[in-house]
């Protein structure tokens, strides 16, 4: 039983690693099926991390916080539509910039609003996205493998980890059930046939990389107002770039990107527990090798050793009207 | 009563940068006509139909749709105002299937479901009305070219157009679907449908259009009844001159096999066999022309004979066989056994536009003792020697610090041939050598083929031109699906039994329905998948 | 035609985006409450104002010319390598392992040495990603990224398990013996009678970083490989058609690319720390990007753009010493550079070249 609930504990953790990672990949995959490659997510989620926070500090509702760290990230989405869409410039230039700016932005707010070295003040309270506890939780604590997985597992976690969730089925028939999806998917894959069909290529791109904002801006908010207590200098960690690769890893495809996120979290879950490596496979694992794991798949992966990841065809190209 | 023009565009200007591609245009388009619209390359038709699709907008000038005055602003306008355009490069999806690409920007209502639905009955309507036989759940990039247009053609008619534009929409397709295309086109226009064609062959104006319009450098020179036209006044408006439309030259004399291609097989990226066991042989002093339609194999044999494409089976040039795959089958190697190549795209492969014209004087031949020295480059001896071609084959301007991009077609092929062609080569392969070539480089290019052959050189022609095939060749090989078709003597064959070899049937003395041709093709198409 | 006139190609445009990036830097200091002027004066003073101004901003700037130069040879054949971060770092291995293993009789020579070692090191962790483009197709700036986390993860376990001396704390390497430690500019310019401060840490390596910006010159601009490599990043169908082979060209600017930025650990980690230390790199590898777009690629524009990013390096170490302005501002700069100079370079490049074009109309009219 004992293991049972350390696997659960595990799990638990991976649920809790992986959700900003879910919503960062759904972003790159809005941004990315529309032909915008995005290597700025890292960024985006750094930046919402830090608004929500301190505006959370300041206000004391984390409801608050959290569309300030959505407005944050979405001023910078604006700033790489502007830059790919309407200027047609190096859209992974873009995401460098961006991922610099928020970087160095997001400390030198800090400092002179909180003049904390960076960070932000504590949250506690309503500042903070507290766990939920689901109905019967408790009361079915006690039912044998079903109980625990329920509470432990399913049970207790922040309103964003559901809502995270909730995004993989409804982005997939977003992208595959609606007009909006099918023009979105197009314009990621010949731009030229959305426009002559009548259809605002710009507008298309602007409205992916917009949603893109929207759920970096969720990210972030995530990693300061629930997975942590408060915003601290680079907490985002490179996930930005993980999420990338989650994104490759799930050829672009909704419940891939579930599934990718999941493993990339376990990874991480696995970092603070050598233990359990150890019980399972008998040997210790360096937790530098751990937390190098995921660029080293997604290498693997990018090198088509594990099948071949084909990305939207017009992906990284600005659209110019042929002459 | 008079009706009023379907189309009517009165002043219309168009510049791109320091180009002006439409200058002070008008045009009138009478209800259930086709239209020709004639020019040669860059003269600027495309850029004044993308104008009346809102693709472009307009500097100055005015249209009018049916008598009122339309204000096209985009493609949505130019769609809502009832005209539709079949683009010279599809603007399909390649990845959707034909049903997604029809309702794309004309769904009905916000869920996909019903909206394919609807256009399923309608496509089954629309293929009684006007013979447009498609499979609707096939993916584009799984469908063959024509299909593919017969698609765009009923994207335009989902839409309800009433004004449909084609650019050059013949130019992938073989002389019979070219046909077949045309009896779509009288349909059309038997049930009052209005049609802008655009295209640079005078055969094709001759054949179906009621009107026709010329266009030369930007303006427009002459609209006149086709009736009362012909096909050399046409060609003199074009080009503002007398034109020969014929190549002299003396017969061949034959020399040794300079070429010997023997069992040629290549796949390309995807595995896919482009080549299917190819045998041909080219003499020294001959001209052979390769005909067919783009994409079946002529890419892939110019690319294997250049060096960049591997492959299976024998190639010797001059009784020495060359390497078809590793380190010694490149453009390297076959450049040092007396190759030279002007390949089918020259702004794709043979030039490097933002290089000047000396650097692209030198390139391929970077590793020639005279321009090098050591690992340096000779910049001094390559500007000088490009001096130098460029006086001998005329190309204007002549300055040799130009970027590529800065000349024009003409100008940019002439570098291109000047290069490989004063390598002094055994063989040259060359490929399109006059896309995009306005009709007075057209000659000189021709003629400095033929000069070649006359100097007993081996030259293997490739051409989506059967015009040019047929004017330029001593032999003529025909390419399908990877095989060669057959092989004829110009003076024993012409147009039509070229046609039909291009369309793979080889038996050309019994008659072929269209139908036949049509299948035939659509099965190559899928064997290439 | 050309629209605009090579002056202005060359200069105007990139001054003009340099400017913006001041306006907004401007801007920022100013929201954050602090007087941008006063700013500016400092950190001339600071980076500027003296020979211990100097010996920081030109140590520094050692630093960015090279990884400056390595993303600009990779520009040259299209591949945009995201890496000198990584490739740095593994340089800095390979010129730690030079300096602690073997016993160099002279600095001279441990300079060329190390200055191999670096570059191979440096060289071999960007042939990975090069080769996994030129072989398997998979793009080189995910790639490369990656290779960053992993070359941190391992310099991590290096330092930790293998390199960090028995007893000590510190994830870090053992001091070098001092037969290896470079002449500062203080040393060097001394027996010319110049009074160099000596606690400024510019050295040596700054003669073979400009060295590193003539040869970077002569290679692209008059060799067969650097005519075969702007050929291949201007145009990969041509390059094949001429026989230039892709894989080759991958290859080798890649790994030219990750030697140079192997070889600015003679700089950091042999001209200044005399150890290899966590995150030796401190970001410079990602200012290449930043040098190498506003020097547009050429190694005399990266040279002046490295010296500009010195002097804000410098100038922002002042300003977080002396006033309240942390030095995550220079970042904010470096991303600003990078935004105008290079993602909206079309932003400025547009409405001159109208401006231009109406200037020739007339003309002509």
């Amino acid at each position: 039983m004992d293991a049972y609930l350390t696997i659960l504990q595990l799990l638990d953790s991976t649920v809790r690693l992986a959700t900003p990672l879910l919503l960062a990949c759904l972003a790159g995959l809005y941004s990315e099926r529309a032909g915008i490659f995005d290597i700025g997510l890292e960024g985006k989620m750094l930046a919402a991390a830090f608004f929500s926070a301190a505006v959370a500090a300041v206000t004391g509702s984390v409801w608050v916080g959290l569309l300030a760290g959505i407005a944050a990230s979405l001023v910078l989405s604006a700033i790489h539509g502007i830059a790919s869409i309407t200027f047609r410039g190096n859209q992974l230039i873009s995401g460098v910039a961006i991922n610099f700016l928020a970087a160095g932005l997001t400390v030198l707010v800090a400092q002179a609003w909180f003049r904390q070295g960076g960070r932000t003040p504590s949250l506690f309270g309503k500042g903070r996205f507290e766990p939920i506890t689901l109905p019967f939780a408790e009361s079915l604590q006690s039912v044998p493998i079903i109980g625990p997985l329920y509470y432990e597992l399913i049970s207790g976690h922040s309103i964003l980890v559901y809502l995270a969730f909730a995004a993989v089925p409804f982005t997939w028939w977003l992208l595959f059930r609606t007009r909006f999806g099918l023009r979105l998917r197009a314009v990621g894959e010949n731009p030229a046939a959305v426009d002559t069909a009548g259809v605002s290529v710009v507008g298309l791109r602007f409205a992916a990389v917009g949603i893109c904002g929207v759920l970096c801006g969720i990210a972030g908010a995530y990693l300061s107002t629930a997975l942590q207590a408060g915003f601290v200098k680079d907490m985002s960690a490179g996930r930005g770039f993980i999420a990338l690769a989650a994104l490759i890893f799930a050829k672009w495809r909704p419940w891939h990107a579930l599934y990718a996120t999941l493993l990339f979290g376990l990874f991480g879950a696995l970092e603070t527990r050598p233990d359990v490596i150890e019980a399972v496979i008998g040997m210790k694992v360096q937790g530098q090798l751990l937390s190098a794991l995921p660029y080293i798949m997604t290498v693997i992966i990018l090198a088509g050793f594990v099948g071949k990841a084909i990305p939207p065809r017009a992906g990284g190209e600005p659209y110019v009207k042929e002459r | 009563m008079t009706t009023a023009p379907a189309i009517e565009l009165k002043g219309i200007s168009k510049a791109f940068g320091p180009v002006q591609a439409n200058k002070d245009i008008s045009i009138r388009v009478m209800p259930g006509t086709i239209h020709g619209i004639i020019g040669e390359n860059g003269a600027g038709k495309s850029t004044l139909m993308s104008i009346l699709y809102g693709f472009y907008k307009a500097d100055k000038g005015e249209v009018f749709i049916s008598g009122k005055k339309a204000n096209i602003t985009d493609s949505q306008a130019a769609i809502a105002a009832g005209i539709g355009m079949v683009f010279q490069h599809f603007k399909l999806v390649e990845n959707f299937t034909v049903l997604e690409n029809i309702i794309l920007g004309a769904e009905d209502g916000r869920w996909l479901k019903p909206s394919i639905a609807k256009a399923r009955r309608t496509l089954v309507e629309l293929a009684a009305d006007y013979g447009l036989n498609v499979k609707p759940d096939a993916l584009i990039q799984d469908i063959g070219v024509g299909m593919q247009q017969r698609v765009e053609i009923l994207k335009a008619l989902y839409r309800q157009a009433d004004i449909l534009i084609l650019d050059e929409p013949t130019g992938v397709l073989t002389p019979s679907e070219a046909d077949q295309l045309f009896r779509i086109l009288d349909r059309l226009r038997s049930e009052g449908k209005t049609i802008i064609l655009i295209t640079h062959k005078l055969r094709e104006i001759m054949e179906i259009t009621d009107t026709v319009s010329v266009m030369r450098r930007g303006e427009m020179t002459a609209t006149v009844k086709t009736s009362e036209t012909t096909p050399a006044e046409l060609a003199e408006l074009m080009v503002g001159r007398k034109v020969l439309l014929r190549v002299d030259k003396s017969p061949a004399k034959l020399g040794d096999v300079v070429l010997d291609v023997k069992g040629l097989r290549v796949r390309d990226e995807k595995g896919v066999e482009r080549l299917k066991g190819i045998d041909l042989q080219v003499r020294a002093g001959e001209v052979l022309g390769i005909a067919g339609v783009a994409g079946n194999g002529q890419s892939e044999l110019l690319e294997i004979l250049g060096g960049y494409a591997d492959g299976t089976g024998s190639i010797t040039v001059n009784g020495q066989p060359l390497d078809l795959t590793g380190k010694l089958s490149d453009g390297q190697s076959r450049r040092a056994r007396g190759i030279a190549h002007v390949p089918e795209d020259r702004q794709r492969e043979g030039l490097i536009m933002d290089f000047t014209a000396w650097e692209n004087a030198a390139f391929g031949y970077h590793h020639d003792p005279a321009y090098r020295s050591g690992v340096l480059m000779n910049n001094a001896a390559i500007r000088e020697d490009t001096e130098g071609k460029m006086e001998r084959f005329d190309v204007r301007p002549p300055d040799p610090k130009l970027a590529a991009k800065n000349f024009s077609g003409g100008n940019q092929q002439k570098i291109v041939l000047a290069r490989e062609i004063e390598r002094n080569p055994d063989l040259l392969l060359i490929g399109q050598p006059t896309r995009g070539v306005d009709i007075g480089a057209i000659e000189f290019i021709h003629q400095q083929i033929i000069a070649l052959r006359d100097q007993g050189k081996a030259v293997l022609l490739v051409s989506v031109e059967l015009e040019e095939i047929i004017a330029l060749s001593d032999r003529i090989a025909v390419m399908f699906d990877g095989h060669i078709m057959g092989e004829r003597l110009p003076s024993e064959t012409d147009e039509k039994e070229l046609g039909l070899l291009m369309a793979g049937i080889t038996d050309t003395d019994t008659p072929h329905s269209v139908e036949e041709v049509q299948a035939n093709l659509a099965h190559a198409g899928e064997g290439a998948k | 035609m050309e629209v605009m006139p090579k002056w202005a190609e060359v200069i105007l445009v990139p001054l003009i985006s340099l400017l913006l990036a001041a306006i907004l830097s401007a801007l920022v200091i100013l929201a954050i409450g602090e007087d941008p002027i006063a700013a500016v004066k400092m950190m001339v003073t600071g980076a500027l104002g003296s020979t211990y101004g100097w010996g920081y901003t030109l140590y520094y700037a050692t630093n960015f010319m090279f990884t400056g130069l390595a993303v600009s040879v990779a520009f040259h054949a299209r591949m945009f390598n995201i890496g000198g971060e990584g490739q740095a770092a593994l340089g800095g291995l390979g010129v730690a392992l030079a300096c602690l293993y073997i016993p160099w009789p002279h600095w001279s020579l441990a300079l060329v040495g190390a200055a191999v070692a670096g570059g191979l090191f440096g060289a071999a962790w960007a042939a990975i990603p090069a080769w996994l483009q030129a072989r398997r197709g998979s793009h080189i700036v995910i790639t490369t990224i990656m290779f960053n986390f992993i070359a941190a993860s391992l310099l991590n376990y290096v330092l930790v398990n293998l390199l960090r001396p028995k007893g000590s704390q510190d994830p870090a390497s053992a001091r070098f013996v001092d037969t290896v430690n470079l002449p500062t500019l203080h040393d060097m310019l001394a027996p010319i009678g110049i009074n160099f401060s000596k606690s400024g840490p510019a050295n040596v390596s700054l003669l073979i970083a400009i060295a590193a910006c003539v040869f970077v010159w002569f290679l692209i601009w008059r060799t067969r490989l650097g005519y075969e490599i702007r050929s291949f990043g201007n145009s990969e169908s041509a390059a094949r058609y001429a026989g230039i082979r892709p894989f080759k060209i991958i290859m080798v600017s890649m790994m030219i690319s990750g030697a140079l930025a192997g070889m600015m650990a003679i700089n950091n980690v042999m001209g200044e720390a005399e150890r290899l230390v966590m995150n030796s790199v401190e970001g410079a590898g990602f200012i290449g990007i930043a040098v190498a777009l506003m020097g547009r690629s050429h190694p005399f524009g990266v040279f002046i753009a490295a010296i500009l990013f010195g002097f804000l390096y410098q100038g922002g170490a002042e300003l977080a010493l002396w006033t309240s302005i942390p030095r995550e501002l220079i970042v904010v700069i470096q991303a600003l550079v990078i935004l105008f100079t290079g993602a909206l370079d079309n932003m400025v490049r547009m409405p001159l070249e109208r401006i231009f074009l109406s200037l020739r109309n007339r003309k002509e009219g």
